[in-house]
């Protein structure tokens, strides 16, 4: 019988108290596709860490071509031929293509850089990778450095590649050119591991393996199963299909009037917009990122200067309101960016969940009320199922789902009128996804005006009572959500003006 | 002022230039490779100092001038483990490291010469001589000012492009370099950033403190306290100024070089103008420069950065 090019025999490893992975055990054959599948955190990159000698493992073995392997470092992966292609590109942008790829594989005392070019154009023309060896990294684009990140991997003859969501970057077109690619290298005999969330490339490997919590649910043939078993196997329960009742709409809360920003350029970041919010309703923003959702957002929280055009709340004027006052009448902002405007990373859960509130609730006099803060941090833990050891894990240590429950957890005590969010649910996965929408719809019911942007065009319409259309700082339409589809608002999207514009 | 205007001055601070800037510019390419493995060692007064205090001890002890560098480049290795340890392995901040061993340097040569001599004068000896290379050394102007100098001035030179090579054309200049542009790179191909980032804090210290025991054999025939007299610094400056690429640092180090000795020529004359004014000028040029100088992209990414395995 034929041994699997690479196995791993029931692998733990531990973060301190985080069980990053436990009793894992898969194989994958030469000429094969393994798909690993699982959400963010559930152990996927800790597992192809321990497979290239970047972590060892706690416990456990990994066998290559039957012998066990025991690895130091990456390095003597790399001389197994044990390949890694990474989620962030670890490159040099200050380094040529060339340079970039030969590191670590020259012994001599110069660099055989002429043996390398041809080496490496060898392999750009076996695979079809156009790139040229010459060019500095720092001038290609994200997509070409996709493919100079796989070339690092191929320079070394690979028997095992490892690809760590390698699509994530990549357009359309260049994501099925990666697949040609991936079936050149199967019937060359290498064997692959595909690490991904995207279920339709899931689909497109020879078996999955899925995981969740740093444990391995199951491994499933693709041609036996459906996108629906291995997403219930990786969530761990059925997805609820949002239920969108239609709630009262109340009065007037939150009124944009002819709101202009100032931008760097010519050009404002925000011209001339104008939009109501009810109470009880999710208003959307559609649009490409960076057509004035920032803007838009930061100068109702008032952290931007509005140039021009009134704002107000409940009838109030609020528009060159100091950001602090806004927050007090009652407004909540899931920023753009969470760890840079969300969180401070380098404070615990307990003082992240408590900023803006320091001389509120959780102050007595001059000092903070530590008690307090540690019991709110352990309600907001349970009520929002933050997975962290303690209140007082770092929040930089979080992942991307469990800092932006952190968030929201924070400024939902504090959006009892309004609720901006942000692209709350950019780069999460469906689990944590559905529970960000859950408690959106719970700000309605409870009567708040929610204002969400948000790429995400399906989950607009299954959110919102009403979706207003940015482009380029200026807001193209106001659809309703019952009457229009994904083409309209695309259309708006590109900067076509809607006819009968509101 | 018109003085130093006449060809033979001219000549003279020109010729005593390529001295200085021997000094400078060892301690700058010392630097500039330290640097493009990501350290920013801010210890560069204090190493030179060290390299001048060491070379003194030792040339009155044994005459020889080599031993005496032998020496004085041994303590710098010694310096460049100590910022090593405190900024690759303890992970310090660099400019903090660097600015308390330059206190440290300058403090402990100072205690260790005063209770050398323990107020009797302090010994002396003569200033190494200069090497002509016979018949490039009789061209006229172009001769005496580059080929009648120091055997460590025609080195320091040469060394000019044979570090622009190693940075470039070699594997474990290109190592280096990924140090300091990107040392997660490096981990990840199973390199270690550490044993490349000490290992040029250990050349370019050596390095330094030969420039200042160059500075102790040529120019002087005996101790003073701080005698480096801020040399350290201008090798730093020189190294933004030159965007971390070997020739323009040189370029950068000739201007603060042509500088000093202006200085040194115009004390002798006693120019009308005070001549703490000429004493200044490197320094105000250093400021200058930097102003002038704006474009910063040779600078590596992760300078300063200090690097933490996962």
């Amino acid at each position: 019988m034929r041994l699997p090019t690479i196995e791993a025999r029931s692998l733990c490893k531990s973060f301190g108290p985080v069980r990053a992975n436990h009793n894992i055990s898969f194989s994958v054959n030469a000429g094969e596709l393994l798909c690993l599948f699982g959400e963010n955190g559930a152990g996927k990159s800790t597992l192809s860490a321990c497979l290239t000698g970047l972590f060892p493992p706690d416990a456990g073995e990994i066998l290559f071509k039957g012998e066990p392997l025991r690895m130091a470092s990456a390095a003597d992966a790399i001389r197994k031929g044990i390949g890694l292609v990474h989620q962030h590109f670890v490159l040099v942008p200050d380094f040529t293509v060339l340079e970039n790829i030969v590191i670590g594989s020259e012994k001599g005392f110069n660099v055989q850089y002429v043996e390398a070019e041809k080496k490496l154009r060898r392999i750009c023309d076996n695979y079809g990778i156009g790139i040229d060896p010459n060019a500095w990294v720092r001038d290609l684009s994200v997509g070409e450095r996709q493919w100079a990140e796989l070339l690092k991997a191929l320079y070394f003859d690979a028997d095992v590649l490892i690809l760590d969501e390698p699509t994530a970057t990549l357009d359309v077109e260049n994501s099925k050119k990666l697949f040609r690619i991936i079936d050149k290298l199967k019937s060359d005999g290498v064997a692959l591991i595909l690490i991904t969330h995207f279920l339709d490339e899931v689909m497109q490997s020879d078996r999955v393996a899925v995981l969740r919590q740093g444990e391995l649910v199951g491994i499933r043939k693709t041609a036996e199963t459906t996108p629906e078993e291995l997403t219930r196997m990786m969530v761990g329960r059925d997805l609820e299909p949002i239920i969108r009742e239609r709630t009262p709409v109340g009065p007037d809360r939150l009124v944009l009037e002819n709101v202009t920003v100032i931008g760097v350029g010519q050009v404002p970041d925000l011209d001339n917009v104008s939009l109501t919010v009810r109470q009880g309703e999710i208003f959307g923003i559609a649009g490409v990122a960076g057509n004035g959702q920032n803007p838009l957002m930061e100068v109702i929280a008032g952290v931007r200067t509005l140039a021009k055009g009134r704002i107000s709340l409940d009838g109030k004027d609020i528009g060159g309101l100091n950001a602090r006052v806004i927050k007090d009448i009652g407004l909540g902002h899931i920023p753009d960016d969470r760890f840079v405007e969300g969180l401070v990373s380098e404070m615990s859960i307990e003082e992240n969940l408590i900023l803006g509130d320091q001389r509120g609730q959780f102050a007595s006099k001059l000092f903070l009320d530590f008690p307090k803060m540690q019991r709110n941090a352990v309600q907001m833990i349970r009520e929002f199922q933050i997975s962290a050891p303690s209140g007082e894990t770092k929040a930089g240590d979080l992942s991307g789902g469990n800092a932006q429950r952190v968030i929201l957890a924070r400024e939902m005590r504090l959006a009892s009128k309004v609720l901006l969010a942000n692209q709350p649910t950019r780069g999460l996965d469906v689990g944590v996804i559905e529970y960000i929408h859950s408690r959106l719809l719970e700000k309605r019911a409870d009567g708040v005006a929610v204002l969400i942007a948000s790429s995400e065009l399906e989950d607009l319409l299954n959110l919102c009572d009403r979706i207003g259309v940015l482009f380029q700082g200026r807001l193209m339409g106001i659809v309703e959500t019952e009457k229009t589809n994904l083409e309209e608002i695309g259309l708006l999207m590109a900067g076509k003006v809607k006819e009968d514009a509101a | 002022m018109s003085e130093l205007l006449s060809p033979d001055i001219l000549m003279s601070i020109l010729i005593a230039a390529m001295g200085v800037a021997t000094v400078i510019l060892l301690a700058a390419l010392g630097e500039l490779v330290t640097e493009r493995a990501g350290i920013w060692n801010m210890g560069v007064e204090g190493t030179m100092l060290t390299g001048c205090l060491i070379a003194y001890f030792t040339m009155v002890a044994t005459g020889s001038p080599v031993i005496a560098a032998l020496a004085a480049m041994a303590a710098g290795l010694a310096a460049g483990l100590l910022i090593g340890f405190m900024t690759v392995a303890l992970r310090v901040d660099h400019f903090v490291t660097g600015l308390g061993f330059n206190l440290l340097a300058s403090g402990l040569t100072l205690f260790w010469f005063r209770s050398y001599v323990g107020g009797s004068k302090p010994p002396s000896y003569s200033t190494i001589g200069k090497t002509p290379i016979p018949v490039l050394s009789d061209i006229p102007v172009i001769g005496p000012i580059l080929f009648d100098q120091h055997l460590l001035t025609y080195a320091a030179i040469l060394s000019v492009p044979f570090i622009g090579y190693f940075l470039r054309r070699t594997t474990l200049g290109l190592e280096t370099r990924a140090a300091g542009e990107n040392p997660q790179f490096l981990e990840a191909k199973g390199l270690s950033v550490s044993t490349r980032q000490y290992g040029a804090l250990l050349f370019g210290s050596a390095l330094t403190a030969l420039g200042g025991a160059f500075l102790m054999l040529a120019f002087a025939d005996q101790f003073r306290p701080d005698i480096s007299g801020g040399r350290g610094w201008l090798a730093i400056v020189a190294v933004i100024a030159g965007n971390w690429r070997p020739v323009r640092t040189m370029i950068a180090v000739m201007v603060f070089a042509v500088l000093d000795s202006v200085a040194v020529h115009a004390q002798g004359l006693g120019v009308d103008i005070p001549y703490q004014f000429f004493l200044m000028l490197p320094y105000a040029a250093s400021i200058l420069l930097l102003v002038m100088i704006g474009s910063r992209s040779g600078q590596p990414a992760k300078l300063g950065v200090p690097f933490l395995k996962h």
